[in-house]
Order: C-alpha cells, then sequence, then structure tokens
C-alpha cells in the first residue's frame, strides 16, 4: 500500500538479545513486514509489550512503545487506542504474560473488542526465567518446576477466545514467513480486537514444541479451499480439535462492531484548550 | 430563630435535621430533596450520611445541618427527627435534646403506642394515609418532608424545583403527585399541630442567595473534566464509585470516555496507556484498588507518564468497613510500591478544594511527568455542602501541560543519531515530551532502568543519572509550586493544632467551642508538605489530629521537626463532629498539664 515506508524503517539500532535461533526474531519481522505493508508509519504506532523475553519487543523495534508489568499489556493498549483511535496499536507478549498472569485482562480485551493487534509469541515455556512450564506447556513437559511434567491441562488461548465472542481467532508460525507476515496484516486491518497466537519456538529450553514439531504438525487452513473462517461451526471444530493445530485465520466475524463504533469514542483526547472547556460552567450549574 | 438550649456551649443558629429508616426506604434521596430545597431557599446545608448503627445493620439516615451562614461540620445534636420507624428514635437517642421534634407515622402498628422521649416533642402525621389520597403510599416519605416544612414554617415551594429535579424524569403527573403529598404533610401539620410551642422555635429563614450543592467526589469529577482529563479508567470501589458515575455522560460530551474495566490493575494500566497516547488520564479507587495498582504505580513513575491516581479513603485494612471514614492510607500513599518511587500526594481538606486540587493535580503531572495521588477521604467524598457557583469559577483553571514538544522543537532534544531522548537528563529533571504521532519523537519507555533514549541499562553511572533526574522534578516542584497550608484561629496561641484533610471543617468550627485559644493549621500537601518546624517550635502545645489509629501523619509531622506532638486520634469508622472534637482537644490539652 504505502510505497515510501519500508519494513526497516519499525527495525530499531538496537541488536536484539535472544538466542540465536529464538523464534521471536521471525516473529518480530513478520509484525514489522506486516504493519509497512499495510500502510502504517512507526510514528502512528503504539506498541505495548509485556515482561518475558517477548517483552524485549518494544526495544528492538521502531515506533512508539510501552514496555510495562507483567501480564499487562493489554489494557495499556486499550487505553492508548481509546485516547488516539488514529495509532495503529500492537501488542506483543508472551504466553506466560498474556495466557497466565495476565489471563483475566485476555478474556476481557476480547469480548471488549479494542481495535488493536495482539500477538502472543507462544513458545510454551518460560524462558527469561530459563525454563519453567508455561500455561502452554504440554501435560507431560519436563521442566525445573515440573520434574514428571505440570500433570494439568495446557491452555487452549483460541477457545478461550472464541468463548468470549472473539472476533479475530488466528494462529501463524514464526519460521512460516510469509504466511506469519500474511495473517499479521489480515489482523492489523481486522476492524476489532484481534489475536494471533504465533508459536516462536524456543531452541534453549524447550525440546518437545521445536521448529520440527511445528513445521510436521501444523496444518494450514489457508490451504484448505473448503475452510470458510466466517463459520463459526467450523471454526469451533478446528479450534476444539485435540488431534490437530492449525494455522490460519480460523475465525472473523465481519459484523461485530468494535468498542470505539459501539461507543462513538473518536479524535484524539490529547487536544484540549488551554483552560476549562468554554461552556464548563454548565457543570456548576448541574447542582442546583 | 432557634438557638441551640444546650448548656455551656456557643451554637451557630443552626437547625440539624435528619430522616431515618431501614436501607431500602429511600432515605437518601428524601434528604437530598430537602437539602435540595434549602440550598435554593437560599441556605447553607451540610450533610452526612456516614451513621453507624448503635444496634445492627440495615439502619440508615441522612442528617442534614443547615444555617443561613457557612456549615461545614456535624455537631452531636439533632432538632427535627424525620423516624420512619421506630428504631430511627433509638438510634439517635444521644443525639435528642430538651426540645428536639420526632415526626412519625402514628398509623404504623410500631408506632401505635410511640411515647416521644422525655422532653422531645412527637409530632404524629399520618404518613401513608395522606401519601394515598395524593396518589400512592410510595410517596410517604415526601408528605414526611412536607410536615417537615409545615412544622418550620419553610415555604412549601422551595421544596417543588427540588422534586421537579428528582421525579422530572418520570413524567408531570408525578412531579404535579409529590407535589400534592409535600403539600398534605404541610397543611396537616400547620393544622393539627400548629399551636405547639416547640414548633415555632425552628423558623427555617430563606435569603436570596443561589447556592449549589455538591460531594467531594462529584467535585473531583467536575474539577477532572475541567482541567481537560478525557480518559477515565476505573473498577467500581465504595467510596470511589461516585466520580466514575459522575463522569460517565458528562465527560463525553468533551470528547472523553469512561472504561470500566475488569479490574484495578487494568484500570491503572488503562489511565497508563491512555497518558502515553496523551491525554491526561485519570483513575479512581479506594485502599484495596490502591494496593492493587501499587505495581504499575512504579511504572508509571520510572517511565514518567503524568496520571492522576485518586484515592477515596475508608476504613481499612483489608476490606476494613468499606462505608466508614477513616485517613488510614497515608502511609501507602507516601511508601506505596516498591523501591524508591517519587510521586506528588495531593489531600484537598474541603469539597471545594477537591476541585481545585483535582485542576492542580493534573498540572502537577503533566509539567513534572510524575504520578499524583489526589486523595479524598469518605467523609469528604460523600458529603455534600453548598457552595457559592463562583467558587468553582472556571475562567480560573489553568491548565499546563508542561514540556510537550512539537515536530518544531523536535530535532533540539534528539541525540547525534537523531534519535529522541525521552528521560534526557536535564537541569530541573523534566524531559521532553513527544506525543505518540509526533514526527522524529519515536521512543520507547520502559519500567526497567533505562537511559536518556528510553532503553534498558544496568549502567551504574547512567542508574544513578536517572533516579537523580526523576528526583530532581520533585525537588524542583518543591521549589516552584505553592505547598502553603491553610491557618485559621489565634496566630500567637499557645497551642496549635495541625491536621488534614476532611477534618478541617469540625477543626474550624470547633475553634468557636474550645476553651483555649488556638492556632490551627491544615495541610493539603502530603508529599511534598509544608515545613512546619517554626509553627511547631514556636508553639508550647503541638497536637495532631487526624483518622487514623497510630498517627501516621503526627509521625511525619514529628519526623519534619523532630519535635514530639500530642496525638487526637479517630477511627470508629465516624467523622469528627465539632462539639465532639473541641472537647477532645481541651481534654488532650488538661492531660498535658496535669503531666
Amino acid at each position: 500500500m504505502s510505497s515510501d515506508v519500508r519494513f526497516t524503517d519499525f527495525k530499531s539500532d538496537k541488536q536484539p538479545t535472544w538466542c540465536p535461533g529464538c523464534g521471536d526474531f521471525g516473529t518480530m519481522n513478520g509484525m514489522m513486514k506486516a504493519l509497512a505493508e499495510t500502510g502504517n508509519t512507526p510514528k502512528d504506532t503504539f506498541v505495548v509489550a509485556g515482561i518475558g523475553c517477548s517483552g524485549k519487543i518494544g526495544t528492538y523495534m521502531r515506533s512508539y512503545a510501552l514496555h510495562g508489568v507483567h501480564g499487562r499489556a493489554l489494557p495499556v493498549g486499550a487505553g492508548a487506542k481509546l485516547a488516539n483511535p488514529d495509532l495503529e496499536v500492537m501488542v506483543a507478549g508472551g504466553d506466560g504474560d498474556g495466557y497466565s498472569i495476565g489471563a483475566g485482562h485476555f478474556m476481557h480485551a476480547v469480548r471488549r473488542n479494542v481495535d488493536m493487534t495482539y500477538v502472543v509469541m507462544d513458545n510454551r515455556i518460560y524462558g527469561l526465567t530459563k525454563g519453567q512450564f508455561s500455561p502452554t506447556s504440554r501435560e507431560d513437559f519436563e521442566t525445573s518446576t515440573s520434574p514428571e511434567g505440570p500433570k494439568q491441562e495446557p491452555v487452549n488461548p483460541l477457545a478461550l477466545a472464541l468463548a468470549a465472542n472473539g472476533g479475530f481467532i488466528a494462529q501463524s508460525f514464526s519460521s512460516d514467513a510469509l504466511r506469519h507476515q500474511e495473517i499479521i496484516e489480515e489482523a492489523i486491518e481486522y476492524d476489532g480486537f484481534s489475536l494471533v497466537n504465533t508459536f516462536s519456538p524456543c531452541v534453549t529450553f524447550n525440546d518437545v514444541d521445536t521448529y520440527d514439531y511445528f513445521r510436521d504438525s501444523l496444518v494450514d487452513l489457508g490451504d484448505d479451499e473448503e475452510y470458510d473462517p466466517t463459520d463459526k461451526e467450523q471454526a469451533k471444530d478446528k479450534i476444539l480439535d485435540s488431534e490437530k493445530e492449525y494455522m490460519g485465520v480460523l475465525y472473523r466475524d465481519d459484523e461485530k462492531n468494535s468498542y470505539e463504533q459501539s461507543h462513538g469514542v473518536e479524535g484524539n483526547m490529547a487536544d484540549i484548550p488551554d483552560g476549562a472547556p468554554e461552556d464548563a460552567m454548565d457543570l456548576v450549574r448541574e447542582f442546583y | 430563630m432557634f438557638v441551640s438550649t444546650l448548656s455551656g456551649l456557643y451554637m451557630a443558629e443552626d437547625l440539624n435535621w435528619a430522616v431515618g429508616g431501614e436501607a431500602g426506604d429511600g432515605i437518601n434521596s428524601t434528604g437530598k430533596i430537602f437539602a435540595q430545597a434549602l440550598a435554593r431557599a437560599g441556605r447553607h446545608v451540610f450533610t452526612s450520611k456516614d451513621f453507624a448503627s448503635r444496634i445492627r445493620g440495615g439502619y440508615t439516615a441522612y442528617k442534614v445541618r443547615t444555617s443561613v451562614d457557612k456549615v461545614q461540620s456535624v455537631v452531636d445534636r439533632l432538632d427535627i427527627l424525620v423516624a420512619l420507624t421506630e428504631r430511627t428514635v433509638e438510634e439517635n437517642l444521644d443525639e435528642l435534646h430538651d426540645g428536639s421534634v420526632v415526626i412519625y407515622d402514628n398509623e404504623r402498628t410500631e408506632f401505635s403506642d410511640f411515647e416521644a422521649p422525655e422532653g422531645v416533642t412527637g409530632v404524629p402525621v399520618p404518613l401513608k394515609e395522606l401519601a394515598e389520597e395524593a396518589g400512592g403510599a410510595i410517596m410517604r416519605n415526601v408528605v414526611a418532608l412536607g410536615a417537615v416544612c409545615g412544622a418550620c414554617d419553610f415555604p412549601i415551594e422551595n421544596l417543588d424545583e427540588a422534586l421537579e429535579k428528582n421525579f422530572g424524569s418520570k413524567g408531570e403527573a408525578i412531579v404535579e403527585n409529590n407535589r400534592e403529598a409535600a403539600r398534605k404533610g404541610a397543611e396537616y401539620v400547620s393544622e393539627e399541630h400548629g399551636d405547639l410551642e416547640t414548633l415555632q422555635s425552628y423558623e427555617v429563614e430563606t435569603t436570596d442567595s443561589d447556592y449549589v450543592l455538591l460531594n467531594g467526589d462529584e467535585a473531583i469529577g467536575m474539577g477532572a473534566i475541567a482541567a481537560g482529563c478525557r480518559f477515565y479508567s476505573g473498577y467500581p470501589i465504595t467510596p470511589a464509585t461516585d466520580v466514575m458515575e459522575y463522569l460517565k455522560g458528562r465527560i463525553e460530551q468533551y470528547g472523553g470516555h469512561v472504561v470500566q474495566a475488569e479490574d484495578e490493575l487494568s484500570a491503572i494500566n488503562m489511565a497508563l496507556g491512555a497518558a502515553r497516547a496523551g491525554a491526561r488520564s485519570m483513575t479512581a479507587t479506594s485502599g484495596p484498588g490502591i494496593d492493587l495498582m501499587a505495581e504499575t504505580f512504579g511504572l508509571v513513575a520510572t517511565s514518567e507518564t503524568p496520571l492522576v491516581i485518586t484515592n477515596v479513603m475508608r476504613s481499612g485494612p483489608s476490606t476494613g468497613m468499606p462505608t466508614k471514614q477513616e485517613q488510614g492510607d497515608l502511609n501507602a500513599m507516601l511508601y506505596g510500591g516498591h523501591g524508591e518511587i517519587p510521586r506528588f500526594v495531593l489531600a484537598p481538606t474541603t469539597i471545594d478544594e477537591c476541585f481545585w486540587k483535582a485542576v492542580e493535580a493534573f498540572n502537577l503531572a503533566e509539567k513534572y511527568q510524575t504520578p499524583v495521588y489526589l486523595t479524598a477521604d469518605l467523609s469528604l467524598a460523600v458529603t455534600e455542602q453548598t457552595f457559592s457557583p463562583d467558587t468553582f469559577d472556571m475562567d480560573e483553571v489553568e491548565v499546563d501541560r508542561g514540556k510537550i514538544v512539537d515536530e518544531d522543537e523536535i530535532e533540539s532534544w534528539q541525540d547525534e543519531k537523531g534519535r529522541f531522548q525521552p528521560h534526557f537528563p536535564t537541569a530541573d529533571g523534566v524531559s521532553p515530551r513527544a506525543l505518540p504521532g509526533t514526527d522524529g519523537g519515536v521512543h520507547m519507555s520502559t519500567g526497567l532502568e533505562h537511559n536518556a533514549l528510553g532503553r534498558r541499562t544496568e549502567d551504574t553511572d547512567v542508574r544513578v543519572e536517572q533516579v537523580d533526574k526523576r528526583n530532581r522534578k520533585i525537588e524542583t516542584a518543591r521549589e516552584e509550586e505553592d505547598w502553603s497550608p491553610m491557618e485559621y484561629g489565634e496566630a500567637d496561641a499557645d497551642t496549635l493544632v495541625i491536621s488534614w484533610g476532611s477534618n478541617e471543617g469540625a477543626m474550624i468550627e470547633a475553634l468557636d467551642y474550645m476553651e483555649s485559644d488556638v492556632r490551627f493549621i491544615s495541610v493539603p500537601y502530603i508529599f511534598p508538605r509544608p515545613d512546619l518546624t517554626e509553627a511547631v517550635e514556636e508553639a508550647e502545645n503541638v497536637i495532631v489530629v487526624e483518622c487514623n489509629a497510630n498517627g501516621q501523619f503526627a509521625d511525619l509531622i514529628e519526623q519534619d521537626t523532630l519535635t514530639r506532638v500530642q496525638r487526637v486520634n479517630k477511627y470508629n469508622g465516624i467523622r469528627y463532629k465539632a462539639d465532639e472534637l473541641a472537647d477532645e482537644i481541651d481534654a488532650a490539652l488538661s492531660n498535658e498539664v496535669q503531666a
């Protein structure tokens, strides 16, 4: 779309400190390319990141950004978007940030439906703290805090989003650069809250959910001509399928109003007069 | 006019009125209608809803103190009581006096053989029956208000506007019925009890003055809108919810928005996000919410984001007594959050100051890119008081947005590589601020220690530079801004009383009751705060009054002045009353003399 913005404009001059081979490189590249491809500029983009390896993304990208506290990136993104709807808001976090400490906000962000894109860099492990199980880890995944496996069900984030009547539910794989970028682009262009759960393998601490595993097992719905992502029944079957994992846009609802549309939120709230609003004495008169 | 007969005390020429009954009896709206009617009739009003049951829960009352002169406290005296239940009389026995009047429904079973306490005049009015004649039993409280008008010779027309205001949305017929109900109550009292001598002493004078009636939560909300606050996110919590309810439906008219968040963690983070985007932004909560917000509070300060956090204090810790008065969160606001967090803490002392301190809070937040606690205790928040409308002169509201830089200035704040430096260590500690959308201002901010660019660092020199820079903002503010307290009483008195928050009104009135001369300093700033060393050193006796058990503000005064002070504390959940406070201070002074 935009000819003069290149994806490298979204790249900061700071070299990432992620481990060599980390999935987060590919996840971030796709985000930057998708932002450029959809005509966004760094000055009008606001990136919010939480805590964890994923949280470093705000440093490596070039845009307005806030690196917040653990698990609260989604509310920060919603506040920024509502205060200035002209901003392109992209929230990035890990599976721990989004589905564990921030799980409460996840469900409400989905149902609130503020127009922003949420990319979860899902590596099914806690990497920054050196290898503890995460809410998406497999039941038998042995880690330093689960020597015999967590022995609890992993979270199905797509199902959570569907249960909260999410309007855009997608899954991508950092290593499938083209598809990942396409999916993020579609998420950016979606008018409402969009979830992209991105498998972003941890090469250091996760020897189960590896590049090979995802490459071999992920089924790309983009290849399935029969699949209609606007059909909720089909989406439900795929999302709840316990045998297979899917990639692509699993569900989209184009009829849904975003929060901003429903509430008539528009205009930049930063624009205020240098004194009280002209008719502010009306507020006083109300108390007669 | 009525002057109290209580012996030995000077009394303002005031009337103390209350309506009481069971929760669900419509006590609050009945009380408010009467308070509004008094305000419209040019009388000053001070209300309180913080009645504690002496017997058991479920009892509720709305108390109105009114005078042609300014009233700013409640007192331990009740002149006219509308008792919807017999228990209401029992609950108020301490405050009824020789000459009090109790209006009650003698046809209600429980009142059938009611006998007013000795010296108290019982005025039976068939509230339900008269209400039914006017169109429905539901209006019996309005009949009672009419009866009060009859009893005090208060022109019934004064109720009309308040009835319109409260019932207008239900249609003109309902308003008309209510007016009729009120008249029936008034006529009944004039006809049946007109010859009662006690009633004749309660004539309520009216004036030509025009007053507005509002509470502290509303004043904070109005101040926020006036100051340009456009984004509010909050989670409902007693007693701060009124702030959100006030803003909802109003802030939108000025281009703003209110979000009801899923919890306080979300509320403060949304407010933070909006502030990063450039909006003047606020959240309001009470003690439990302040605890939850503590982690993000540190992020707000470290990322140098302007944010106003209103804390309407209630009794704690934990769930405490959610509807009761306390000033127990001072230390939480002053020290809350891990690490050392620069902040401002403002504590307005009156309802009108809730408005002005809200304006000040937003200016401080943006000028110094620092979080501001704005705190009102429950008594300020839920109490209504009358003011002349020009108390809130909107032309006096100034908006100072601090060092927001536009695209013309941005280059001078970029480093040699053209990168904007949002945390540049300036001489006054305040860095330039570029709002998203500003070309050349792209930057990240973080809760990690960072360099001028906002990038993580563990460099020892940069760490010290950034800590000093953030603290320097507070020092700059200490120099540049006015942190003066208010002063009342006798400037050269031997006794100095210091208080903060809502105690001011009761204390000002207490000055009239007390035996000795007192210098009274009321402090609206907790951090930074005025240096009271000189005043403390000049005084022979120093007493710090506050509504908490441990004397948190007294600790600060001792720390500031290196002088021991006496503490007068109340923490039973009820605000100080003027006469009670006078007694407490007199007692403290006589203990001091004995010691």
